[in-house]
């Protein structure tokens, strides 16, 4: 399926500095890599690293406390190392994110036009008329009624779901070649994400661009995503074909997240759960990270930190182990 | 069996807009005409979208909020009756737990100061065993009791909502709302609260009303499904009956809007075109006609009412009768592989077996009656 991936994170490891002098490990060595027109699910929960990671790859963490190494290479760039104006000319154009609340993203102030137009004539320039045809035309791409009149208004008048639209019109301006979307529906009511994910399918259908999707939404990540990587304390602990983590998943942390969403496919008298909690990501475990909480662990687990193991093609998990059909036949 | 709980015709209409002499000239529509009752014991889900008015019932319900119109009978008393005396011993029998964890505690007071809070209003254990009643409780909910003299912001979220539920708990109620109780968890924490919800439920006997929008925890923790759109009812039943056989077409467009975790799942779906309107000017005739795919002249004009069949299946719908069969939209089963089911059943043995302190449910003696 791949060729030469888009974009492709190596060795990303990512250290916040506190005011107190303390250290919090966020990412720590993350590979992933996402080739033209796929689709990459990026899941975990609260404080797992996604954000984080996402946020390097846009440039968009803070300097004095962030301490980032590895590599991001993206098409000729690498991005740690990529000057802030080279930076800024991605972001926008080439580069596109897309958040989780269109209410706090989008400037009040302005109409929503002229935030759209804004991008435009920062990346492509031209006269402003050409781009607000560009932008009617946008909108209309995104399904909001009625665009021409729309162009005009600003933010509070419209609609969360609509808020949404225009974000993701704003994000496209450029035709981005890698769209990293943050939590792009939890905000919406239910009606509104089918409406939102339809859209980004079929906008990923038409350009051709790569996404990243971050979501603790495991119903979303089967609907939208090829591929899966699932994070848990700043690390990957599984990457997997979608159909695979579903059918197969080959770490502990995965079968627990599976098996604890109550499903409307399944009948389950009593949900799973992970008991515990996260480790303190000041002071992580020598070992594996999920060893405190994993019903599988063995002494060797906690002695040191397991390595990434292609379990079958294209099927990678951090436990030792996997595969872990060897446990339950 | 006597319902616990009988709501019949609640309206709330907010005032939106005033003139400039004070007289109201727009209401939000928030209830119109909302009915149901609730059996001890059971389990009753309003399920919609924001602004459905599914929380404003729940408020209603507790007389947080004083309905326009309509009755509430609890227990065979009449709610809207009572006076300040009575509304405060009836809170004692019904309860609230909310959405955000991390708002709904008072951060000045430590848990246990929280949780002695309703047995001293109440008078409901004497002062000297206070303490030992508050471990109970917090033993009940799976904390420890040497947790009593933390404050809130030292907990988790799902610690939190389990503090939350404590106090809940606190005063033996019969009936406990949770409105939206795991929408703000992660999803590992969000199982381990319905678990505890539903082990409380068996033991404690309690009644809920379970506010939410996701119906997959719906399906999961309720005995009976209520679908609002715009202030009404759309569609009530049994909830193996709702998911089996869903006949609104609202009901429908949500059933099919929830992704589910099983990737190429085979089922069509209904995309809702539109927003949904507001309840400041619901449309005319039927409220959902402006998204409905089946809309026809008459739901424009003529609002339907909501019609029980024999089995207790009740659906407002004019077309109810000539829609097509909703079976392509439901999921089909066997979404969870055999070989996730094993690895899912191994680690949930394991892990009730594995002590760990602070979470899990910790053995108790009975705490009520």
């Amino acid at each position: 399926m791949s060729v030469s991936p888009l974009i492709e994170i190596r060795d990303l490891r990512i250290r916040f500095h506190g005011d107190d002098g303390r250290i919090t490990y966020a990412v720590d060595s993350v590979d992933l890599s996402v080739a033209n027109g796929a689709t990459l699910g990026l899941v975990g929960e609260s404080g797992c690293g996604k954000s984080v990671t996402s946020l390097a790859i846009m440039g968009l963490l803070p300097k004095q406390s962030a301490e980032i190494s590895g590599a991001i290479r993206f098409d000729d760039f690498d991005l740690l190392k990529t000057p802030d104006q080279t930076l800024r000319d991605l972001r926008g154009n080439r580069l596109a994110m897309i958040f989780q609340e269109p209410m706090t993203s989008l400037n009040p102030s302005l109409t929503i036009g002229d935030q759209i137009i804004e991008t435009i004539l920062r990346h492509r320039g031209g006269s402003r008329r050409n781009a607000r045809e560009r932008a009617i035309e946008l909108l209309r791409r995104v399904h909001i009624p009625s665009p021409e009149r729309r162009i005009d208004e600003y933010p509070h008048k419209l609609s969360g779901g609509m808020r949404q639209r225009v974000m993701i019109a704003m994000a496209l301006a450029c035709d981005p070649r890698l769209l990293i979307a943050d939590e792009p529906t939890t905000a919406l009511d239910v009606t509104l994400q089918a409406q939102i994910l339809e859209l980004m399918r079929e906008l990923k259908a038409a350009s051709g661009a790569a996404i990243i999707l971050i979501t603790h939404d495991l119903g979303v990540v089967a609907e939208v995503c090829d591929e899966v990587a699932v994070m848990y304390a700043g690390e990957i602990v599984e990457r997997a074909p979608v159909d695979e983590l579903f059918s197969a998943p080959q770490h502990p942390y995965t079968v627990g997240l599976l098996g604890s969403i109550p499903r409307l496919d399944h009948r389950a008298e009593q949900l799973a759960t992970i008991e515990g909690m996260v480790p303190n990501m000041a002071q992580p475990p020598a070992g594996c990270r999920f060893a405190a909480r994993c019903p599988f662990v063995l002494d060797a687990c906690i002695k040191a930190p397991p390595p990434l193991i292609e379990t079958s093609p294209g099927h990678l998990s951090r436990c030792i182990r996997a595969p872990l059909e060897r446990l339950v036949s | 069996m006597t319902a616990l709980l009988e709501v019949e015709g609640l309206v709330k209409h907010f005032v939106a807009e005033r003139s400039l002499f004070g007289r109201a000239v727009a209401h939000v529509k928030a209830v119109d005409g909302v009915s149901f009752s609730l059996e001890a014991g059971r389990t009753l889900a309003l399920v919609g979208e924001s602004g459905c008015g599914k929380s404003t019932v729940s408020r209603l319900v507790l007389r947080l909020i004083e309905p326009d119109a309509g009755s509430v009978r609890f227990d065979g008393r009449d709610l809207l009756a009572l006076d300040a005396g009575g509304l405060r011993a009836f809170r004692r029998e019904a309860q609230i737990i909310f959405q955000d964890p991390y708002a709904s505690l008072n951060p000045r007071m430590t848990v246990g100061q929280i949780l002695t809070e309703p047995l001293a209003l109440h008078d409901l254990v004497p002062a000297a065993r206070r303490s030992e009643r508050v471990a109970e409780i917090l033993r009940l909910v799976g904390l420890e009791p040497r947790l009593a003299r933390r404050y809130p912001h030292e907990f988790s979220g799902g610690q939190r909502q389990r503090i939350a539920i404590a106090r809940a708990l606190a005063v033996e109620p019969k009936l406990i709302i949770c409105d939206e109780p795991v929408s703000a968890l992660d999803v590992s924490i969000r199982s381990q609260i319905l678990n505890l919800l539903r082990e409380l439920q068996d033991r404690l006997g309690l009644a809920y009303i379970f506010v939410s929008h996701d119906l997959a925890v719906v399906k999961h923790i309720a005995d009976r499904v209520a679908v609002m759109n715009l202030g009404q009812i759309v569609e009530e039943a049994d909830a193996d009956e709702l998911f089996a056989t869903p006949r609104h077409p609202y009901s429908r467009a949500l059933l099919s809007a929830i992704p589910l975790p099983q990737p190429h799942a085979k089922r069509a779906k209904v995309l809702l075109q539109g927003e949904i309107p507001s309840a400041l000017n619901p449309p005319p005739g039927c409220r959902f006609h402006t998204r409905c795919p089946f809309v026809i002249e008459r739901c424009r004009n003529e609002a339907p009412a909501l019609l029980a069949d024999d089995g207790g299946h009740a659906t407002a719908c004019h077309r109810v009768s000539e829609l097509p069969s909703a079976d392509t939209l439901l999921p089909a089963a066997g979404g969870v592989s055999p070989a996730l089911a094993k690895l899912v059943a191994a680690f949930s043995r394991k892990t009730e077996g594995a002590a760990v302190s602070g979470v899990g449910i910790q053995g108790t003696a009975p705490t009520t009656k």
